[in-house]
């Protein structure tokens, strides 16, 4: 039984295709991740899913009633709101406060209701996004990007978190993720996306497919290059600010 | 009592405090202060135009900021920034308003009146005018306060919960064009916005959720009102302006306030 089905969906920004021809089926407790490289539409593909945003071409279709967690990717709060996490979490309908301890149990947070929102540290925030996820008992949970911003530890832990919510509510996950390590281990099927579904299968079917290996290189190479120049451009930094103060 | 234009002042002054304070949360949060004031310039266009079918200034201000208020929500982010589309319209109504004014023979329109306008001048029917408006707002923005607030902290959470951040952003400005139409008269264009935002910037510094920021900036509205009628009185200041120096000064002191709070 498929939860949500999408057909020959495309969305253009003005004359700019993001996604075309994009064919999707995500199955009842499946765990499904998008990977691909920034711009690849990724994060358009689940706003369109939630209808945030309109096709321009094509449908998505949902299960009757079907719903839907959604854990958004970095969001900002203005400074200038000052919100509980308690009020946070009943917005817009207020949710009875059993359901509310039980959401936030499942999300690994606890003792946070009255801490203001701007204040929480980039896990609890997190956290508290999926806690607001997970309030209405979904049928599925969408995730875009959940751990930016997180450190390695963090980021395995709010993963780990995933997988054990995910057999306690038997709700399929729809993720995406650039850490394709952490990713694949813990995914049904990777859906490899760039515009369009370039790939999609079990993860190690996916990570040998030519057509992956032609946008993120082979995996370590991919992470090594990647690390290889981060550290190369703290050190120029670092640098510069020297000379400046000499 | 209603007799005493100090308290018919005070009385329109509180019903102003009451609609601006949760009014003014949302353009605190939304960063709409530059669209309050649009709508305040533009709604010089409708005093020109209820000047010339000498009809009641309400309806006219409420006719063009209504239209102004949808026209920049639709076309927004279509080609255009939110304040490039405001600076356009607004100022080209201001100065339409303006011009409109100078062929009417034998009216002449006191600009100052209009800017800071005359809260010593407001007589019963204005004050019905006011609370009327007031409890209208009031009871729009009760009506809408849930789906505003999730509209405002996040759009795609807001979509995620099945409101549409669109027609709440419609709501709200049709709802601030309803404030500046019913303010005009008696707070003026200019005294419009600084009563919006600085009562919801002075409670911002002092509550923790949302629902007390906006009775905090309804406090804050009305002391402010009070404190400045009364100095006004005394010193024989401009009436309007004292209220804002009034709560000009609550703003500063809830800063200092707020800082060895937190510290």
């Amino acid at each position: 039984m498929s939860l949500i089905k999408i057909t020959n969906l495309g969305y253009d920004l003005g004359a700019k295709k993001i996604l075309h021809d994009i064919d999707l089926e995500i199955l009842e407790g499946e765990i499904v991740t998008i990977v691909g490289p920034n711009g690849s539409g990724k994060s358009t593909l689940l706003r369109l899913i939630i209808g945030a945003v309109m096709p321009t071409k094509g449908k998505v279709e949902k299960k009757l009633n079907l719903r839907i967690g959604y854990v958004p990717q970095s969001l900002h709060i203005d400074p200038t709101i000052p919100i509980t996490v308690r009020r946070f979490l009943n917005l817009p309908f207020r949710v009875p406060l059993d359901d509310l301890i039980e959401a936030t149990e499942y999300a690994g947070i606890n003792n946070l209701f009255d801490e203001q929102m701007i204040e929480l540290s980039g896990g609890q925030f997190q956290r508290v996004l999926l806690a607001r996820a997970l309030i209405n008992k979904p049928d599925i949970l969408l995730l875009d990007e959940p751990t930016q911003g997180l450190d390695q530890a963090g980021s395995a832990n709010f993963y780990q978190q995933i997988e054990l919510l995910r057999k306690s509510l038997n709700c399929s996950v729809l993720m995406v993720s650039h850490e394709l390590h952490v990713v694949m281990s813990a995914s049904d099927r990777v859906i490899c996306l760039n515009g369009h579904i370039c790939c999609q299968g079990k993860p190690e079917i996916v990570i040998s497919a030519p057509e992956y290996k032609e946008i993120f290189g082979s995996g370590t190479q991919g992470a090594l290059a990647i690390y290889r120049h981060e550290h190369n451009h703290t050190h120029g930094s670092d640098n510069l600010k020297e000379t400046d103060v000499g | 009592m209603l007799d005493s234009f100090l308290f018919r002042a005070a009385l329109a002054g509180i019903g102003i405090a009451i609609a601006a304070g949760p009014l003014g949360c949302f353009i605190v949060w939304r960063r709409m202060a530059y669209f309050g004031e649009a709508t305040a310039h533009a709604s010089v266009l409708g005093i020109a135009l209820s000047l010339a079918f000498s009809a009641p200034i309400f309806y006219g201000a409420l006719l063009v900021s209504l239209v102004m208020a949808i026209i920049v929500s639709t076309l927004s982010n279509r080609g255009y920034a939110m304040d490039t589309l405001l600076g356009v319209i607004a100022h080209s109504a201001l100065a339409f308003g303006l011009v409109a004014v100078s062929f009417l023979s034998g009216v002449r329109i006191d600009v100052m009146a209009f800017l800071f306008g005359d809260i010593l001048a407001v007589n019963k029917q204005d004050l019905l005018l006011i609370w009327g408006g007031s409890l209208v707002v009031m009871a729009l923005i009760f009506w809408r306060w849930s789906p505003l607030l999730i509209a405002t902290i996040n759009t795609d959470l807001a979509h995620a919960s099945g409101v549409k951040p669109k027609q709440e952003q419609l709501i709200l400005t049709i709802i601030l064009a309803l404030f500046v139409a019913v303010a005009i008269k008696v707070i003026g264009i200019i005294l419009i916005v600084a009563m919006l935002v600085i009562p919801a910037a002075t409670a911002l510094k002092l509550t923790n959720t949302p629902e007390k920021m906006a009775i905090g900036a309804i406090v804050v509205g009305s002391v402010s009102t009070l404190g400045g009628l009364q100095i006004s009185y005394s010193f024989d200041t401009p009436t309007g302006p004292t209220i804002v120096c009034f709560v000009a000064i609550l703003f500063i002191i809830s800063n200092i306030f707020g800082l060895t709070r937190r510290n």
